[in-house]
């Protein structure tokens, strides 16, 4: 349906920035509740912040500046509003561990986790969508059959387990693919010195570097957790398309086409695809979050250093701050990309707006 | 047995409790014509016998260390599925971790529906202000991932399997809100709540008596699709050092305490992997199979 075709649509690109407004409003209301709760956890954590901060043996004077400097004789509220006020600044705080502001080790660790899920995420859809649309095509048969069970398994399997049997075949026994880190050993001091890093991503990095032979490795090194995570959000991906484009089929519009004598092909790729896109893009952005998620525990199994790694780390340590800045950023990169993901929807479908 | 069969069969039925009986029947047999869905209950009772009855079952003390018998291979008469680094036979470790799974998961699906459900049929039922307040943090709770935020909440709480149980459901009940909001909402302004409301029945009456039941179907087959989460969520913290703590068998563990043998000992990080991963397919497949027969709307999805 073209936007021309509906009356009263003379603006909607302005339609949707209203509702866009709408929905940033309803989405800040969001953040700050997931502020709030990260508040309390911080509130009741049993390590005193003061004597994390200045050491066990500090003089009075010094644990009254130290309260002082953190805002802890505030009442509560105060204390809460200053640290939302903080951390829409970025700011959460030191790491107790390594006494650097939160939020650089962050952005440092952030990008290899981007990295991972966003191959994850293109692996998935690759080979998702064929998948989900050869099951609805022939509902029943053998390939559905195949397509939901291997879906199922995907739900199912535990993926710190999965990646670790990935490590015992096809790095142990293969020798396939490289195996825990970013880069070979060799590569890793080049890496540090020879590449400008421009965004923080090996594969980009390299590349934008012309340095193919170190692209070559980092590739060996970030399929298989890659090809870990796609599989989860294939299992995902597949098993939605599947229902949306069996919904898709039914329609009087399929039947249309198909009395015209159009090839069945064009049918399910072109007419049907198009319309099964809109809901699948939600989806896509979805399995995009969750794999944030199943990156927490991959990546401690690769010994990659990205941001599930970080606050599985900062855990074992108690480095409170770390770990409540990492799951500030998670939950924040959620809500993002559920808003991408609505306004998407609505750029898509015309029904939406 | 055929007296049974013919009673359940009746198409006039005599009593509510015939009729009841009988559209059970129908879906049970609705439900054994989908082998995948057998095949989940299979597994799903075998899991239920086999914490009953591990005790019987296991061959050795899951516990007791054993440094003469360390790393035996699987398929050894008497440890079939090997032994790990302190010599305890992994069999057994498996057959007493099923345990402690199970207790989480029944503890969770006892404790976050419930408060899904009593969230969601309030919000539903008042609407206005307090469904835009509830419905709210519905909506910060659901953006957090959940393992992150179980994994925020064990490290305040400290380690152990109650905290852990406190902290997947504290993350697993908005699904359940959203349900029985959604259910509620289609309930409210039917005719028969009119009816109670006019028969004098207050809120909460209406509430607990007539709307929830009516959202009890969407809620279960969302446990049952649930419960494979929950397993890999407890799972992933016990892997992460964060629920159970040692020497008790937890599947998650045990896999994080092979880790260390992966390419020498393969076996001691496979077989509990392999036992969770078995039993959370056989809860998807239970659920899958719940669902086409409960709700016949989403068939075939």
């Amino acid at each position: 349906m073209e936007q021309s075709d509906i009356p009263g649509h003379q603006a909607p690109l302005l339609r949707i920035a209203r509702q866009a407004g709408a929905t940033t409003a309803q989405l800040l209301v969001t953040f700050i509740g997931l502020l709030a709760v990260t508040f309390i956890i911080s509130r009741v954590v049993p390590i005193d912040p003061v004597s994390a901060l200045i050491g066990e043996r500090a003089t009075a004077d010094q644990i009254a500046e130290a309260r002082l400097r953190l805002g802890l004789d505030e009442p509560l509220w105060r204390q809460f509003l200053l640290y939302v006020w903080q951390a829409l600044h970025g700011d959460f705080g030191l790491s107790i561990k390594t006494h650097q502001p939160v939020i650089q080790e962050i952005a440092r660790f952030f990008p290899a986790t981007l990295e991972l899920s966003t191959l994850a995420t293109i692996i998935g859809v690759l080979i998702g969508i064929p998948a989900g649309v050869l099951a609805a095509t022939r509902p029943g048969s053998l390939p559905d059959q195949i397509v939901r069970l291997v879906g199922l398994m995907g739900y199912s399997m535990p993926v710190f387990w999965l990646a670790l049997i990935g490590l015992l075949v096809f790095y142990g026994d293969l020798g396939w693919v490289g195996g825990p880190g970013r880069l070979d050993a060799s590569y890793d001091m080049m890496m540090e010195f020879e590449v400008t890093q421009y965004t923080g991503m090996v594969l980009v990095d390299t590349a934008l570097n012309g340095r193919w032979d170190m692209f070559a490795n980092a590739f060996s090194h970030i399929i298989l957790p890659a090809s870990i995570l796609g599989y989860l959000s294939m299992a995902y991906i597949s098993r939605m398309t599947r229902s949306f484009m069996m919904n898709e089929l039914g329609q009087e519009y399929i039947t249309t086409a198909r009395v015209k004598g159009m090839p069945e092909r064009r049918v399910i790729w072109v007419h049907a695809m198009k319309n099964v896109m809109v809901p699948l893009i939600t989806v896509i952005a979805l399995s995009y979050a969750f794999l944030l998620e199943g990156a927490v525990l991959t990546e401690t199994i690769f010994a990659w250093p990205g941001l599930g790694r970080y606050i599985t780390d900062a855990l074992l340590v108690a480095d409170m701050p770390a770990v409540l800045g990492g799951t500030v950023v998670v939950g924040a990169v959620y809500i993002g990309l559920n808003m991408v993901s609505d306004l998407l929807y609505r750029l898509a479908d015309p029904r939406a707006r | 047995m055929a007296g049974v069969a013919t009673w359940l069969r009746e198409p006039n039925p005599t009593s509510r409790w015939q009729a009841r009986a009988g559209q059970g029947y129908l879906s049970w047999l609705r439900f054994c014509r989908n082998p995948l869905a057998m095949i989940g209950l299979a597994i799903t009772v075998l899991l239920v016998l086999m914490s009953l009855f591990a005790p019987l079952l296991a061959p050795h003390d899951p516990i007791a260390q054993d440094l003469t018998h360390r790393f035996i291979p699987p398929g050894t008469p008497g440890n079939w599925l090997g032994t790990d680094d302190f010599g305890r036979d992994i069999w057994s470790r498996i057959l007493f971790g099923s345990r402690i799974t199970l207790y989480i998961v029944v503890l969770v699906i006892l404790t976050a529906p419930v408060v899904g459900l009593i969230i969601g049929t309030v919000a539903g039922y008042f609407g206005g202000w307090i469904d835009q307040v509830l419905m709210r943090i519905t909506d910060i709770f659901l953006a957090f991932p959940k393992l992150i935020l179980a994994l925020a909440l064990v490290a305040v709480l400290g380690p152990g399997i109650e905290n852990a149980v406190l902290a997947i459901a504290l993350t697993s009940w908005p699904p359940y809100a959203r349900v029985a909001r959604a259910e509620t909402l289609t309930v409210r302004n039917s005719d028969y709540i009119a009816a109670v409301r006019l028969q004098g029945a207050g809120a909460a009456r209406i509430i607990w008596g007539h709307i929830m039941p009516m959202c009890l179907p969407s809620v279960i087959i969302r446990v049952t699709l649930d419960m494979a989460g929950v397993i890999l969520i407890a799972a992933g913290l016990g892997f992460l050092g964060l629920g159970v703590q040692p020497p008790l068998p937890e599947w998650g563990m045990m896999i994080s305490s092979g880790r260390k043998f992966l390419f020498d000992q393969w076996w001691v990080a496979t077989m509990p992997g392999l036992a969770i991963f078995i039993v959370s397919l056989g809860f998807n497949l239970l659920g899958d199979g719940l669902r086409d027969v409960l709700d016949p709307r989403s068939a075939g999805r």
